[in-house]
């Protein structure tokens, strides 16, 4: 789960890393009594969970209160890569005079978090670390000790800090590591972090993603989620405890287990046709679910065929074909289902589908073939 | 014959008690495999599945009357990564983890603790280890697969079974699989199983199931090249996975432009490893 910049810098301050004065606001009226407390110039940002805000124009700078108003007014009615801006952080602008990154990451090969930090900031790190890697310096942290201080000497060192700055450095740095650790994020950056020309370090923007598989740890965390980045579709699966995710394709597509369900899209394409949906049923799923997930797909209006694949282990294929059939109860459509179901129960559910007018096929090549085919509109005999 | 788990495995099982722990507790001992032991803190002293099982009240105690040196857990996400440090520090040797959404910090704690140990990790969020006609420790359906000289290795649950199941319509037996997990952080990895299959003297060939995400099946590709000599087939799923979005498994994303399908047959096919379009294509490359 991604946060905003401003729950980010929130979690920064309170782990002591310095970020610049400012509030968050939902109106240009907000924005401009912000500004005015400020007193100063500020910058007005859009807070979207996308990249590329400031080239999209939602990153700007106001001279004043009344100026700030007016800015906010345009980025509040933005849409930054198909997403609405809802709010605006109205943080005082700093000079600056030098960009650094620094982040911590898991690093799933290493099976450990690495610090990273680069005299590059104020850029796209993945971008650095594909021109040149070698302007990224790196430091593994042991998971069960924590990171320890002369880990942050020797990435400041790296970068070539200026050792006036070790000190307050080596406090983000242990700031970042409490941040990144007491919320189980998987990345918790700081880009840039700005020596100001007063010569303080000041974290300008910032940056977390936390592990969905944490957010139970978490419940206040938890509920920073931002619904804007999910289709309604996703939001409405997730209350069933569907794993599903929306696309463009035609084909709708039912599979239990997520390796199973990408292999599913995959065969669609392979055999010339486009997957509406990723949608993992999980394991032992009863008819209820089902019948919720296919009233989601259906839901669709580009959904032209359904695919359903069932590898029947803990799943059984007769509870699957009972929640088919009560969504059709629900659901009148006309649109042509293709059906597989092999293990636990295969025959039983295939004997409650059997006047349910659809199409079965035994292997997932002739399901996939079948699908693509009507969805263009073909008949199969 | 097998890898990891055979006829000396002296099985116990956390969180017998529960629901799934009982019933794949059933599946197992139906298999063929020896289960011993369970535990369910709290529960010591009871006995479950019609008298059979005697369940204890911690791995120590339960290792210490029975024997068991294989674990398998069935605890719910929250307890999991105490339950893998319990069986650890009880001198489990094997431990197979079914339990799905174990944080991923959590996890990077146990990697780097085990690595100190003796104690074998398999998962989280996997189906766990079936040598087919022999023993089955997890949850893999025992009679989708019968015995041969494939090994079998997976990041995938279903999709491991459409696998099994397309291997046994020609005729085609297992040695082992094994499934490890759709985790960013496992225990065991692609490059691990590769070596006990390369050792194990009757498996002859191998099936490498990958996904998405992270760079495994890279480094084992770097790994076939420089120390496997027996044939591998492999298969990548998601080819038309979106950037950016978790498919279902934690570990199943591609982030910045890292952990891609494509990239990963690449380097399958660079070092002589034929990539099936799809699962049921798998048998006919051995051919």
């Amino acid at each position: 789960m991604k946060l905003q910049e401003y729950q980010s810098k929130q979690i920064f301050a309170k782990y002591n890393i310095p970020i610049p004065k400012g509030r968050v606001a939902a109106t240009a009226i907000e924005a401009k009594a912000i500004a005015q407390e400020h007193g100063s110039r500020v910058v007005i940002k859009a807070q979207v969970l996308v990249g590329g805000r400031g080239k999209a124009g939602g990153i700007r700078l106001a001279k004043n209160a009344d100026e700030a108003e007016e800015l906010a007014t345009q980025i509040l009615a933005m849409d930054i890569k198909g997403l609405p801006v809802r709010k605006v952080l109205v943080d005082a602008a700093a000079n600056i005079e030098r960009e650094i990154y620094l982040g911590i990451t898991n690093d799933r090969a290493a099976r450990k978090p690495v610090m990273m930090s680069s005299a590059a900031g104020g850029v796209d790190i993945e971008e650095v670390a594909h021109t040149s890697p070698e302007k990224i310096i790196k430091s593994y942290i042991d998971p069960l000790l924590g990171m320890r201080d002369y880990q942050a000497r020797d990435i400041a060192a790296g970068i070539d800090l200026p050792r006036e700055h070790w000190r307050t450095f080596g406090q983000i740095a242990r700031g970042l590591w409490q941040a990144y650790s007491n919320c189980d994020a998987t990345l918790a950056e700081i880009n840039p972090l700005v020596i100001t020309s007063d010569n303080h370090l000041l974290a300008l923007d910032g940056k977390m993603v936390l592990d969905d598989n944490a957010l139970f740890l978490h419940p206040d965390l938890a509920e920073m989620r931002d619904l804007d980045v999910e289709a309604p579709s996703e939001i409405e699966a997730r209350k069933y405890g569907l794993s599903f995710i929306k696309l463009d394709g035609n084909i709708g597509c039912m599979v239990n287990g997520a390796g199973l369900a990408m292999t599913t899209m995959d065969i669609i394409k392979l055999f010339g046709g486009e997957p509406a949906n990723f949608l993992d049923i999980g394991g032992g799923a009863n008819s209820d679910k089902v019948a919720a997930a296919l009233r989601i797909i259906l839901a669709d209006p580009n959904v032209k065929a359904v695919l359903f694949n069932v590898f029947g282990g803990i799943t059984r294929c007769d509870e699957v074909a009972r929640g088919i059939l009560d969504a059709l109860k629900e659901v009148k459509t006309n649109i042509p289902m293709v059906v597989r179901l092999v293990g636990t129960n295969a025959e039983e559910g295939r004997q409650i589908l059997a006047n349910a007018n659809m199409i079965t096929a035994i292997t997932l090549a002739d399901a996939a073939r079948k699908a693509v085919a009507v969805s263009k509109g073909g008949l199969i005999e | 014959m097998s890898i990891l788990v055979s006829k000396k495995t002296r099985l116990l099982v956390q969180a017998i008690t529960g629901n799934e722990g009982l019933f794949h507790t059933q599946a197992m001992i139906s298999y063929g495999t020896h289960v011993v032991a369970g535990v369910t803190p709290g529960k010591g002293g009871e006995w479950v599945l019609d008298g059979k099982i005697p369940v204890f009240d911690s791995v120590k105690i339960a290792v210490d009357a029975t024997g068991a040196n294989t674990s398998i857990i069935f605890v719910p996400a929250h307890n999991a990564v105490d339950a893998i440090f319990e069986a650890c520090d009880a001198g489990i040797l094997l431990i197979v983890c079914i339990t799905e959404g174990i944080p991923v910090q959590a996890m990077m704690r146990v990697r780097n603790y085990l690595d100190q140990k003796h104690t074998r990790l398999v998962g989280p969020n996997c189906p766990g280890l079936l040598t087919p006609g022999e023993s089955k420790v997890g949850i893999i359906p025992g009679d989708i697969a019968i015995p041969g000289s494939i090994g079998v290795v997976s990041r995938s649950g279903t999709l491991t079974y459409e696998v099994l199941y397309a291997l046994a319509q020609v005729g085609m037996g297992v040695s082992t699989c094994i499934g490890i997990g759709g985790d960013p952080i496992n225990g065991t990895s692609f490059i691990d199983a590769l070596a006990l299959f390369e050792k194990d003297p009757h498996t002859e060939k191998v099936v490498l199931i990958g996904e998405i995400g992270g760079s495994d099946e890279e480094r084992a590709a770097e790994f076939i090249a420089s120390h496997i000599s027996k044939p591998v087939v492999a298969f990548i799923a998601g080819q038309t996975a979106p950037p950016g979005k978790r498919m279902g498994h934690a570990g199943a994303i591609v982030e910045g432009g890292s952990g891609l399908a494509t990239d990963k047959i690449r380097a399958l096919q660079s070092v002589g490893v034929k990539v099936a379009t799809h699962p049921e294509e798998i048998p006919s490359l051995f051919l």
